[in-house]
């Protein structure tokens, strides 16, 4: 009957029917086969590896930790560590396995300060970072207890359930503030940290790079982790390791700082606050890199405590700030030597074009003077006399001439105006100003007079001397304009040497004439060397010849009528002195760049500092006969 | 033989033996997740009262005739495609377009596809004659890609598995080649390969992973090690319930969701995992003699796919929780915390149950 119900004639229900069945039947049987292997694997799971597996108590666990790896160390050039990792002793809480929640959690740290001392700080972010963390990670409460806290732990161990002390390597930076502002500094691993990293990775993890190298080659320094299956107790206390795989320990870096260099540039800083950069004018590696005032680093490794922290950030010569990164400066003079070799290369002057300074010069049908610093002015100078002597007059008409876009054109290729790209965060850009700039930033015109100042380094501009730094090094070298690098050498775990690193990128100047480039080394030889030079006291008794320029950056504008006194000034008020040089004058090896703040004229307060850096670099450099 | 006739009044339609088991799984269900979720009778309370809205839904379902149910295959099918479509645009969901925001409720649209997919391939083929020409066999494989590859877009490729896995299932019950079936094989094994490339990149970690979980332990590797740490230690007898010291605290991740099925194998070990697949057999089989006695032909097609549809959760579940296969988010039926899942496997249950209930009147069982 049911073959005369199908609605078609060709359809068959029957057979449908049977061919349904069958079907059926074998899907049933691939079903049954496929549970026998589902089961079969849980057989081999449950049964024949359970010896692997499974607990010697009831109470016991098999769980995987991480194994961290040890942080790399840093080298600088010559060898010496910068960063090591000291062997410490953190706290650690496990709040899951804490009694009694969050009052007990509350009375085991009231307990635990019985014997390790806990500010309210250390209390508020343990608190804190609580949050980062599951509830069964250990948190770490205090870093680097001392040996008596440690012990007083040991004997008191069975009291605190959840609690514990242990063992772990430590950032240590055994040159302390002289190399902070390079470094950084390792400090706890907060949410935002833990947002950027690969949370595998860091499951062991408690601290990380914040500010610097130490930041910036995170991914190198830190290295893999590695892990272990381990059995514990109901404690957590590890009974047996049952599978261990190491970890990877991070790469050691060598970085082109020269801790002597550095360290010479630091100490002729003296009292001051202030800022020197050194680049190796061959391949933009940084040989130094100071700002000063800097911080201890050390501080922050375990944590710093509040009052400590605002003691820093409230320092009226604020520390924390980068100077050499950050910092910006009116380059003043020391402009002076990229706008002559802007206007040489524009065809603009010659090198034996001359111009008259009788001490003012005016913009046609203005009645405004601009002043060289020489009230009588300088006489007739070409463009190396105008470099010795800084004639602003020289200069002022240069850049009437050029005008500031095509100013701001040439300069540009030098790096001002932008970050120069180095291998750590948070660098200032500086400002290198335009027709298009200012009429975006402050919707004006452009005014002559900002013309005639910006030939002089004054008004807009503003450098950093990491920026004035490169330029020199690129001026010096030809036109070779790198990337400066912090980064030598790198040396992964297990490579037997170190790897030189890839050499910076860098970009090509276009040289126009040779015999440009040199009239401008030449005249700032003479600064130095020359009989007229704003900065001889530089040379003396030098085994190598410096070219040099000095500058002056306004911190205070004075009115048309004043006289500028720096006696009479109020420190905070007198003039930043500035000072760049290279030597030797023939194959530079060094470029620098310093910064005095507050220092008056560069050649008294900065050319000193210039000259201490450029010893403790030559005298390792030049060979010959040391001392002599 | 009278008294069977169809009526909207009367004896509610049901099948006690399929009830039955499922009431069994949903009570051990129930009780696995009380101990997975750390003695929470709140969750506990949340997913009783979900399964209850499951279980009306489908006394519901299973009164309504397969007639009936026949007419509203096109429209579920059409208004889901367009919903899929929709959350193409505007949905929701964290890294995902699973969910759409209908203003009071979210709806995930791919749930409803499990069901319209088997259902309107069962509608196509149903006057057709069987096994199915070519021509309906393309036909029949457009209505089950169409969804299967916006469901994976969103992406869900759990989703998109079972999604795929009923249509196909509807389609190899309806009788079409071994030829054709060892084909489609092969054209995906060769797929797979360009699979690769359209993958994210979270969906690409967990291949990696599954290919090798030593190799990043303590990242995306974590779930997988861990679970079988879980269902290793559990032995032949387990630890008894609420005792499974690797699942309780730190170890599992989503020890009450998908990896439900690993607390379960360390509390009651070896035995309890054979009990529970014993268990899904029975469901199965039952499903299995509920279309052998089905009064029409997408009827037939539409228990038996659904029932086998539930042998694919459970192997992909099982691997996934034993580290056979990489870790894809499909849930182990009735057990799994979560409502929506839950409600779609009842609903399908409501259909059998409908299908049981308006059996062919002159059926021998068997």
């Amino acid at each position: 009957m049911n073959r005369f119900n199908a609605g078609s004639a060709i359809k068959d229900e029957h057979q449908e029917r049977s061919l349904f069945s069958r079907r059926a039947k074998t899907g049933f049987l691939i079903i049954t086969v496929s549970i026998l292997v589902l089961l079969g694997r849980f057989f081999y799971l449950q049964v024949v590896a359970y010896g692997s597996f499974s607990t010697r108590s009831e109470s016991n666990r098999v769980s995987v930790r991480p194994v961290v790896p040890n942080r790399g160390i840093i080298y600088d050039r010559r060898g010496r560590v910068i960063a090591d990792n000291l062997p410490a002793y953190r706290l650690e809480i496990v709040p899951e396995k804490v009694p009694g929640s969050a009052a007990g959690l509350e009375a085991l740290l009231d307990e635990l300060s019985g014997l390790i001392e806990l500010s309210e700080d250390d209390r508020a972010n343990f608190h804190k970072s609580r949050r980062n963390y599951r509830v069964f990670d250990n948190v770490p409460v205090k870093f680097n207890l001392s040996e008596q806290e440690v012990a007083r732990f040991a004997v008191n161990r069975h009291r605190f359930k959840g609690a514990d002390v242990v063992p772990y390597l430590a950032r240590y930076y055994p040159y302390g503030e002289l190399l902070t502002h390079v470094l950084g500094y390792t400090g706890r691993l907060d949410a935002d940290d833990i947002a950027s990293v690969d949370e595998g990775n860091y499951r062991g993890t408690r601290t990380i790079g914040k500010v610097g190298v130490e930041q910036y080659r995170e991914k190198e320094l830190h290295g893999n982790s590695g892990f272990e299956r381990v059995e514990t107790n109901a404690s957590g206390r590890v009974l047996d390791v049952l599978e261990r795989q190491d970890a990877v320990a991070g790469t050691d870096l060598i970085l082109s700082i020269d801790v002597a260099v550095q360290r010479a540039a630091w100490e002729a800083l003296g009292e001051g606050t202030g800022s020197v950069v050194a680049i190796d004018p061959l391949d933009g590696s940084v040989i130094a890199l100071v700002s000063k005032p800097a911080y201890d680093p050390n501080a922050f490794v375990h944590g710093i405590s509040k009052p400590a922290y605002e003691a820093i950030l409230n320092s009226p010569q604020r520390p924390l700030f980068n100077r050499a990164l950050q910092g910006g400066y009116e380059p003043g003079s020391t402009i002076k030597p990229f706008v002559g070799l802007a206007g040489l290369e524009l065809g603009l002057v010659t090198p034996g074009t001359r111009v008259f300074s009788n001490g003012e010069f005016f913009i046609e049908g203005y009645s405004r003077p601009y002043r060289d610093w020489k009230e009588e002015g300088h006489g007739l100078v070409d463009m190396e006399a105008a470099l010795e002597q800084s004639v602003n007059t020289y200069f002022y008409q240069l850049a009437m001439n050029m005008g500031i876009d095509r100013m701001h054109d040439y300069l540009a290729q030098f790096g001002f105006g932008a970050a120069t790209g180095i291998d750590v965060r948070g660098e200032g850009s500086g400002l290198l100003p335009s027709r298009a700039w200012k009429q975006a930033a402050h919707n004006e015109p452009w005014y002559p007079g900002e013309t005639v100042i910006a030939g002089i380094g004054q008004g807009f501009n503003v450098v950093t001397p990491l920026q004035l730094a490169n330029a020199v090094a690129t001026l010096v070298n030809g036109g070779t304009r790198y990337a400066p690098r912090l980064l030598h050498a790198t040396k992964p775990a297990g490579a037997g040497k170190a790897l030189q690193v890839d050499s910076p990128v860098s970009v090509q100047v276009p040289v126009k004439s040779q015999r440009n480039w040199q009239t401008v080394l030449n005249g700032m030889d003479r600064v130095v060397n020359g009989l007229r030079g704003t900065a001889r006291d530089v040379a003396v008794d030098a085994r190598y010849r410096t070219g040099g320029k000095t500058g002056t950056a306004q911190v205070y504008r004075l009115r048309e009528e004043d006289e500028y006194d720096d006696k009479t000034v109020a420190r905070h008020l007198r003039d930043h002195a500035l000072f760049i040089a290279f030597a030797p004058v023939d194959a530079p090896r060094i470029a620098i760049a310093v910064v005095v703040e507050h220092g008056g004229a560069g050649s008294r307060a900065a050319a000193p500092v210039a000259r201490a850096t450029l010893d403790a670099w030559l005298e390792q450099e030049l060979p010959g006969e040391p001392g002599s | 033989m009278r008294r069977w006739l169809p009526s909207w009044i009367g004896m509610p339609r049901l099948d006690p033996v399929l009830l039955g088991l499922l009431l069994l799984l949903i009570g051990i269900g129930l009780a696995v997740l009380y101990s997975a979720s750390g003695q929470d009778m709140g969750m506990v309370a949340r997913q009783a009262v979900r399964l209850g809205v499951g279980l009306i839904v489908m006394l519901a379902i299973s009164q309504v005739p397969p007639r009936i149910l026949r007419l509203w295959a096109p429209w579920l099918y059409g208004i889901g495609i367009l919903m899929l479509l929709a959350t193409w645009g505007m949905g929701v969901g964290r890294g995902t377009q699973r969910w759409l925001d209908l203003g009071l409720v979210r709806f995930q649209p791919s749930e409803l596809m499990k069901l319209a997919v088997p259902m309107m391939v069962a509608w196509y083929l149903h006057k057709r004659v069987l096994p199915p020409a070519w021509k309906e066999t393309l036909a029949s494989l457009g209505i089950l890609l169409v969804p299967t590859l916006l469901i994976a877009r969103q992406p869900d490729l759990g989703t998109a598995l079972l999604v795929a896995a009923s249509g196909v299932f509807t389609l190899y019950l309806a009788g079409i080649r071994w030829r054709v079936i060892l084909g489609m094989g092969g054209l995906a094994a060769v797929a797979a390969p360009v699979l690769w490339f359209v993958l994210k990149e979270y969906q690409r970690n967990r291949i990696r992973t599954f290919l090798d979980p030593e190799a990043d332990p303590l990242g995306h590797g974590w779930n997988i090690i861990q679970s079988k740490v879980a269902v290793g230690s559990g032995g032949l007898t387990g630890k008894g319930w609420l005792n499974g010291t690797q699942s309780h605290l730190e170890f599992i991740p989503e020890r009450h969701t998908d990896f439900i099925l690993a607390v379960l194998s360390e509390e009651f070990g070896l035995l309890g995992v054979t009990l529970i697949m014993l268990l899904y057999m029975a469901v199965i089989a039952r499903g299995l003699y509920i279309a052998g006695v089905a009064r029409y032909t997408d009827s037939r097609l539409l228990a038996g796919a659904l029932s086998m549809t539930l042998f694919v959760y459970v192997l992909v579940n099982g691997a996934m929780v034993s580290g056979l296969l990489p870790v894809v988010g499909v849930p182990l039926p009735l057990i799994s915390y979560g409502g929506t899942s839950a409600v779609t496997l009842l609903a399908g249950f409501g259909i059998m149950m409908s299908i049981y209930g308006h059996r062919k009147l002159w059926a021998k069982a068997g």
